[in-house]
Formats: structure tokens, C-alpha cells, sequence
């Protein structure tokens, strides 16, 4: 029984721990003062200097581009990829599998600068190229990751059966592979976008003229002081995220309670 | 499961044709503008747009050091930058900067004489003056009881854990030399060294080191003391009556930021012209209004409310300044402040 | 079905963004001179000499033991945890790991940023302390919240991996245990926690990686005053532009950081069964 107690207690505090940050800036964004401990009363300007603010609004918008178009290219490109791979011999597929390990294990400030080395060295215009090239980049390894495990799991003479049946390679790739690693492939465009959405260091070394993204918002922001707009922001960003995560737990809930874990 | 795909790629379809006929479908020029945080007022900004039918892109940076070398470094061009005194030295001497054609800025009568021609660009062949002022200790008057007029203040351990210094290394190395007697050019390597130990000394009493983000910090009451630009300290001023501006009388920096065009723009003519722009008197006042900091544009000060003109902090006499020097480039020696400030900055 | 070819343009894509870039920078690490013309590059081996200056071996050792500093604490919170969730029915354990996932979908900027309103002299925690008679307390710009930056940013990294190694074991060997007389700390010491081995070192390899990179939360959290070995990184490249110096400080920091993935898999026994990276 006190066992029982102390582990609520304990879950409690974690999860006190967890929120409550958050839970201020949500409730400070609604705080019409500056001040970032004293209540002085409820207001909507804050969201509405957001709205103002043209900084924030490009970044957003740069921000949900990249995501898009950094998750669809790499997910197309590691889709592929991945099928090639499983059907390497040995030794190249250990070593293409431990290349694609690199951006994973690599600190993000290596990748970052190791990639603003090359457009520098290449001569590239930083900008919104700059950046949705190093966010594919990154996203690629991921969506290789999350698609393997689902092709080992396929069985093997399927697309075989298919072929001696008279189907094309790129017939049965499309009608018996792809449908069979899907949930693979969501699973790794669904990670490529949250990445690249979240994404502060590899963009902040690959940013150019005009071209920023949210984080990189909200770091010079943050640089500057505290400042509510951000508190609004971050209210809109975590809404926008529960209601993502209903969609996706509504349409998926069967599987994800299957098989027990969320990503 | 195919279903979320597809609106997935609807999406993504979408957005690339709302940026084809935003963003780059326009064919309008842009200027790429390289400047401080908060250093401009963003309403100017739009109107030249406007005025022009251009696009700006407006880029921050937060110290002359970052600035720099990202023009150095090339990769992005900018075509108009507002760095310091010893910085466009520096920049003129490695060959970075274009000349400017003065026939297509005739607002530049509108300048002081006494910012024009000064030792970093004689002539003012690369650089139209943008602002000016001094750096100066800021305080709180209701969390400091003692007399502020030297920078020993800041060493005062009475005000541990209340004191900002800038996150700049020429600026804090220079209230180090100061405090020292020393000049905040040293080419000395034994009074560089010195000045580290004082700020190493100092580390334990420091709050944080800060750019920006001082002035939230300082109308806000966290600190008591901070390092900081004059024109930071009268924008400070206006939102905390509580707070006051010193300039210590061990003597300070006098400094200059001015407008240059780096090699490699792609829209010289362009560049002029903002120039050009920013120094229209009603402009410049507007431009001062908003950020605090003061003009080097006479003209302007008929634009400007009477508080700010008559403002000590922002216009002060000579003999209020008192000694001051001009930053230069410490060229060779430029690695020994490199490796000092690092060494001041991993110091626990 | 052997389609080799549909990885040709991965491959391309690998070594024109991961190898050729990791190339350019080992390249620099050993030269010296202008960049811009490979021409113009001579060999040294001054820039990995330079690092060995008792000023940036500190930066290095700093770096090391704020980033241990914060495995230990991420562990010793993040395990018990684990399994607190772990013993849950199935739905209930749902529920919670989903609680824990979200506030590590939300921006890692806007995490820490949240950090700063709270811990300023002003902010709401000192608001409370002035509140409850107490003198204000300095919680800002010093290790301990540049330590609490690291874990609130990194908990989850410990606590999933734990966690999904916790559920896989086999309850019947717990049942084995406690019929063969064993008591609970027996059970976990000699059951639970060898079996939660794998799950522990994807944990501490995944909560360690980044803090000992990092360069955001000693920015913001630490005041300008840490300088941590990506605050190093950061610095050569965007401020001085020493590059070549800032490649050998990569070089190394990869190199470390690749080699303790190396030891640490040495003691992963169950690799690629718990060892998920998320």
C-alpha cells in the first residue's frame, strides 16, 4: 500500500516536472504583462502580435515547407534505398548500412558543420537549397531505419511468387512490396517530418539570407529576452501537436496498442 | 493507410505552388540587408520596399565578429552591412568592401562633419555613417547605493551575481583595459594578459554574459550593473525610470557604425539607394526614435522629440564623454584577443 | 527479389551529403592556410596539437563530466520510471509513455526557452520563494540550470528505451524467481535489472550523445559564461573562422563520441533487439 503511494507520488512529480513548464508558458501567454511571474490579468494580444510579427509567419512557413519537401524526397529516396539495401550481398550492405548510421550517431553540430564545409566548398548559395538539402540529409538514415525492419519481416519469395507469374520488378515492387513495408514507410515520414520540423543545429549552419526556420526564430528571440510572443507561439505549436496526435492515434490506435510502442 | 499518403502529397503539392506563386515566382530585386538585432525600425523597412518595389531580406547579426566571417566566408551576399569603426578597417584592408559611388547618395550632406572621414575609412570611400555612442556602465538606482562612475564597480563583490557584462570580446576586454589604465587598443602582451586576469577575477561576480537580451534583463530588475551601448541604455531608460546611464571616468570607446556595401552584392545600385534612403532625414529620425541610438544624421534631429535630443546619454557633450578612444583592428594581434577571450569565457 | 539498383541513388546521395562533407573536414583538420582553393591547403597536424592546450582540454573535460552529470541524474530518475510504467496494464502503460512523448515533440528551443521564464530572478519559481518569506534564490546563468536543461530536454531519451526493454522481459522468469524463494530485491537485482542492461545503455548513449554536444542549453540556460565543447565547435566556425582548428575540434568530438558508441555496443550483448534508438 505505501508502496502504491509513494510510486504515485513519484509518477506525479515526474510528470509535474514534464508539464508544468509547459503548462507556464501556456498560461503566461494569456498573462497581459510582460512580467513572467506575476499575474496581471487575461489578454489575446500576444497572439495577436504574433499574427503581426512577419519574422515568425515566414518562419513558419518555411519551416512546414522544408518539412514537407525534405519528408517526401527522403522518404521516396529511402524507400527505395532500403529495398535496394536488403537485397545487397554481405559486405557492401554492412558498409552502406554503417555510412547511413553516421548522421544518426554523429553529434547534430558535426553534421551541421561538415555540411556547411561542403556548400561552402561547393560554392552553393546558403538558403532555402542549403537547407532542404541538409534536412533530406539527415531524414534519409531514419526513414532507412524505420522501413528494414518491416522487409525482413516480409516474406521473402512473395515478390518472387509475383514475378514467376509474369509481374514486372517494378509491378511487384508497386502491388506486393510497397503495400507490405508500408506502415514502414509512414513510420519514416511521419519521423523525417517531426525531425525536420524540430530541427535547430544543422539549420542554423545552413541557413542563408531570408531563409530561417521556427527554431532558429525562436533561438534570436530567446536570445533577446523573454518575450509572450514566443509563449504564444509555443501554446500554438503544442495545440497544433495534440491534435495531430489524435489524428494519428485515431486512425492508427489498433496497431499502436499492438504492438506497444508510439514511434 | 494509402489515404494518408495521398493527403500527405496533396499537401505537399500545395505548398510547393503557393511557393512558386509567392515567394520565388515574383521577379522583383531583392537587397539582402546584413544588420544588428533590434537595430532599425521595421516599419522603414516596408516602406522602402514599397517605395522601390523591391523585396528586403533582413538579416541579424549580434556581434562585428560574426559578421564578419560570415562575409569572409562568403555564401550568402549581402548586400549592405552596418558594421563598427575597427571592423571596417579591417574589412577595407582585406579587400571585402565596394567603394561606394557618393553621387548616388546626395543625402550624405545630411551627416555631421565630425563623423565623416575618420581614421578607419578617410574619405568615407566605403562607409556612410549610420549611428554613433559611447559604452557605458547602466544601473539600477535602487539596487546600487554607492556612487557609479568608475568601472572598479564592476569588480565590487558587494554586487556578485548582479553584473552583465557584454558577450562581445573587444567591448569586455575593454572595460578590462580601462579599469587598468591601459589603452583598449593594447598591442601589449603583458597588459592583454593582465586585462584577462581582471576578468577572470571578475567571472564569479558576473550574472551573464549577454547581447540583446541585457536590456530585458535590466528593465526587468534581474541585474543591477550592466556594460552596454549608449543607445541600448536609452531605450532602457525609457521603459525603467529606476535606471542610469554612467560613462566611467577612467574613459570609454567611442564608436561608429556605418553603412558598407561587401563584395560580392549582387545589387550595388540598389544598395546605394537604401543607403541613400536611410539617410533621409525623416527617415533617420525614425530609425533613431525606435531603436534609441543616437544619429549621425543632423538633419534628422528637427524629426526627433526634444527628450531625445536634449538626451545626455544619447548626445552627451565632450567634456561629458571625456577620454575616449575609437576602436582600431588589432590586425596580427587579433589571435592574441581570440584566445584570450576564450580562455576568459572556459574559465569556471 | 534482388533490386540492388534502387539504391543507386541513395548511394550517390551518401557519399555527396555524408562522406565527401566528413572528408572535407578531415581534410581541413590536418592543413592549414586560406580556404577557397585546395591549392592553396598545407599539411599540419598543429590544429589537433592546439587542442592539447591545457585551456581547451578543460573545455573538453567540462563538457564530459556536466554531460555524465546529467546521464546519472536522467538514469536514476528515468529508471525507476520505467518501471513504475512498465508494471501498468496495458492501456494505462500506453497513456503514460504517450504523456511522455509529447513534450518531446514539442520544439527542443521552445523547451529550454521555458526553462528561462521559470528560473529567472524574477520568474515564477523566486515569485514563490519571495512569496513563502524566503530570500530570492540564483537559479539562472550557473551549472545547476544548464544540468536541469540537459535533463528535462533528454529524460525521455532514458526513460523510452528502459521502458520498451522492461515490457519484452519474460514474467514468467520473475514468477521462477519469487517461486524459488528469491525477495524483491533479489528479483531486481539478479532478474529485472540484468535483463534492463540493453535498455540502459541505449539510454545512456542516447541522453549522453547530445548533452555532450550541445551548445543551445549552455547559450541560453548558461549566460554566455559555459563554454562547452559545441559551444567551441560553434564558435571557430561562425565567430572566429578558424576552420581548420574547428574541424579538428570535430574530428575529435566525433571520433570520441563514435568510440564510446563502439564500447558501449561492446556491452550491448542483446544488439538490435534492445538497443532501439527510439
Amino acid at each position: 500500500m505505501v508502496g502504491r503511494i509513494l510510486r504515485r507520488i513519484y509518477t506525479f512529480s515526474i510528470f509535474l516536472f514534464l508539464y508544468a513548464p509547459i503548462i507556464v508558458l501556456i498560461v503566461f501567454s494569456f498573462n497581459n504583462s510582460k512580467s513572467r511571474g506575476v499575474w496581471n490579468g487575461f489578454t489575446f494580444k500576444w497572439y495577436v502580435e504574433l499574427f503581426k510579427d512577419v519574422e515568425v509567419l515566414k518562419a513558419l512557413y518555411y519551416t512546414l515547407l522544408i518539412a514537407v519537401l525534405s519528408s517526401i524526397i527522403s522518404t521516396i529516396i529511402g524507400t527505395f534505398a532500403a529495398i535496394g539495401i536488403y537485397g545487397m550481398p554481405g559486405i557492401s550492405k554492412k558498409i552502406i548500412l554503417n555510412l547511413n548510421y553516421l548522421p544518426v550517431l554523429n553529434p547534430d553540430i558535426v553534421t551541421a558543420v561538415s555540411l556547411m564545409t561542403l556548400f561552402r566548398f561547393l560554392r552553393i548559395e546558403f538558403g532555402f537549397i542549403t537547407m532542404l538539402l541538409s534536412h533530406i540529409t539527415f531524414s534519409i538514415p531514419y526513414v532507412i531505419l524505420s522501413i528494414l525492419p518491416k522487409l525482413k519481416q516480409m516474406n521473402k519469395h512473395l515478390a518472387e511468387a509475383a514475378m514467376d507469374l509474369g509481374a514486372t520488378p517494378f509491378y511487384a515492387l508497386r502491388k506486393v512490396v510497397i503495400p507490405e513495408i508500408m506502415p514502414g514507410i509512414v513510420t519514416g515520414a511521419l519521423l523525417a517530418f517531426t525531425l525536420s520540423v524540430d530541427d535547430f543545429v544543422i539549420s542554423f549552419f545552413n541557413k542563408g539570407a531570408g531563409v530561417t526556420n521556427l527554431s532558429i526564430t525562436i533561438f534570436s528571440m530567446a536570445r533577446r529576452g523573454i518575450n509572450p510572443v514566443i509563449n504564444a507561439l509555443s501554446t500554438l505549436m503544442f495545440a497544433g501537436l495534440l491534435v495531430l496526435l489524435l489524428i494519428i492515434n485515431s486512425r492508427s490506435s489498433k496497431s499502436i496498442s499492438e504492438r506497444g510502442d508510439i514511434i | 493507410m494509402k489515404r494518408s499518403i495521398k493527403y500527405f502529397l496533396s499537401i505537399g503539392l500545395i505548398m510547393i505552388i503557393g511557393l512558386l506563386s509567392t515567394g520565388c515566382g515574383s521577379n522583383k530585386a531583392t537587397l539582402n540587408v546584413y544588420n544588428w538585432g533590434d537595430y532599425i525600425d521595421p516599419d522603414v523597412i516596408k516602406e522602402f520596399e514599397k517605395e522601390f518595389n523591391v523585396k528586403v531580406n533582413y538579416n541579424t547579426f549580434a556581434t562585428n565578429e560574426d559578421m564578419y566571417v560570415s562575409i569572409k566566408k562568403g555564401g550568402t551576399s549581402y548586400d549592405v552591412a552596418f558594421p563598427s569603426d575597427y571592423m571596417i578597417e579591417r574589412m577595407i584592408d582585406e579587400g571585402l568592401l565596394e567603394k561606394i559611388n557618393k553621387e548616388k547618395i546626395p543625402n550624405l550632406s545630411n551627416i555631421e562633419d565630425r563623423f565623416l572621414d575618420l581614421d578607419f575609412d578617410p574619405n568615407n570611400e566605403y562607409s556612410v555613417p549610420y549611428m554613433w555612442g559611447t559604452v557605458g556602465i547602466i544601473y539600477n538606482k535602487n539596487l546600487v547605493d554607492d556612487v557609479v562612475d568608475s568601472w572598479n564597480i564592476l569588480w565590487n563583490e558587494k554586487y556578485s551575481g548582479q553584473i552583465l557584462m557584454l558577450d562581445s570580446q573587444r567591448d569586455s576586454i575593454a572595460v578590462a583595459l580601462k579599469k587598468l589604465g591601459y589603452s583598449m587598443n593594447s598591442r601589449d602582451r603583458k597588459e592583454l594578459e593582465e586585462a584577462k586576469e581582471e576578468l577572470i577575477k571578475q567571472k564569479p561576480l558576473v550574472y551573464a554574459y549577454v547581447g540583446d537580451e541585457v536590456k530585458d534583463l535590466m528593465v526587468g530588475e534581474e541585474a543591477a550593473l550592466a556594460v552596454v551601448w549608449s543607445g541600448d541604455a536609452v531605450a532602457m531608460i525609457r521603459e525603467n525610470e529606476n535606471l542610469e546611464y554612467v560613462i566611467p571616468k577612467e574613459g570609454t570607446n567611442l564608436w561608429f557604425d556605418n553603412m558598407v556595401i561587401p563584395k560580392g552584392g549582387k545589387n550595388k545600385e540598389l544598395a546605394e539607394e537604401f543607403i541613400n534612403f536611410m539617410n533621409r532625414p525623416e527617415i533617420a529620425a525614425r530609425n533613431t526614435d525606435y531603436i534609441g541610438y543616437s544619429t549621425t544624421n543632423y538633419k534628422a534631429l528637427e524629426y526627433l522629440p526634444e527628450d531625445i535630443v536634449n538626451s545626455k546619454v544619447a548626445y552627451p557633450a565632450d567634456e561629458e564623454i571625456g577620454e575616449v578612444e575609437i576602436f582600431k583592428d588589432p590586425k596580427d594581434f587579433l589571435k592574441v584577443y581570440d584566445e584570450i577571450w576564450l580562455e576568459i569565457k572556459a574559465q569556471r | 527479389m534482388r533490386m540492388k539498383w534502387t539504391s543507386y541513388p541513395y548511394i550517390l546521395w551518401m557519399i555527396i551529403f555524408i562522406v565527401v562533407p566528413l572528408a572535407l573536414i578531415l581534410l581541413f583538420s590536418i592543413t592549414t592556410g586560406e580556404e577557397g582553393g585546395i591549392k592553396n591547403l598545407q599539411f599540419t597536424l598543429d590544429n589537433f596539437k592546439r587542442f592539447l592546450d591545457p585551456k581547451y582540454l578543460d573545455v573538453l573535460w567540462i563538457s564530459i563530466s556536466l554531460a555524465l552529470k546529467s546521464t546519472a541524474i536522467t538514469l536514476l530518475l528515468g529508471y525507476p520510471m520505467a518501471m513504475i510504467i512498465a508494471r501498468e496494464k496495458p492501456k494505462r502503460r500506453n497513456i503514460m509513455i504517450l504523456l511522455f512523448v509529447i513534450p518531446m515533440w514539442m520544439n527542443f528551443l521552445l523547451r529550454t526557452y521555458a526553462w528561462l521564464t521559470l528560473l529567472g530572478k524574477n520568474g515564477l519559481i523566486n515569485y514563490i520563494v519571495i512569496k513563502l518569506g524566503f530570500k530570492p534564490l540564483n537559479l539562472i546563468y550557473n551549472d545547476l540550470a544548464v544540468l536541469l536543461g540537459m535533463v528535462y530536454n533528454f529524460l525521455p531519451f532514458m526513460v523510452l528505451p528502459i521502458y520498451s526493454v522492461l515490457i519484452k522481459i519474460d514474467k514468467s522468469l520473475i514468477e521462477a524467481a519469487e517461486d524459488l524463494g528469491a525477495n524483491k530485491i533479489k528479483v531486481f537485482s539478479r532478474v529485472t535489472f540484468p535483463l534492463s542492461i540493453p535498455g540502459i545503455i541505449t539510454g545512456i548513449t542516447m541522453v549522453f550523445m547530445p548533452a555532450v554536444s550541445t551548445f543551445v542549453i549552455s547559450r541560453l540556460l548558461g549566460g554566455g559564461q559555459y563554454m562547452l565543447i559545441g559551444n567551441l565547435v560553434e564558435q571557430q566556425f561562425l565567430w572566429v573562422g578558424d576552420w581548420h582548428f574547428g574541424s579538428a575540434i570535430s574530428i575529435i568530438m566525433m571520433a570520441f563520441i563514435l568510440l564510446t558508441m563502439a564500447i558501449t555496443a561492446k556491452f550491448d550483448s542483446q544488439k538490435g533487439e534492445g538497443g532501439r534508438l527510439w
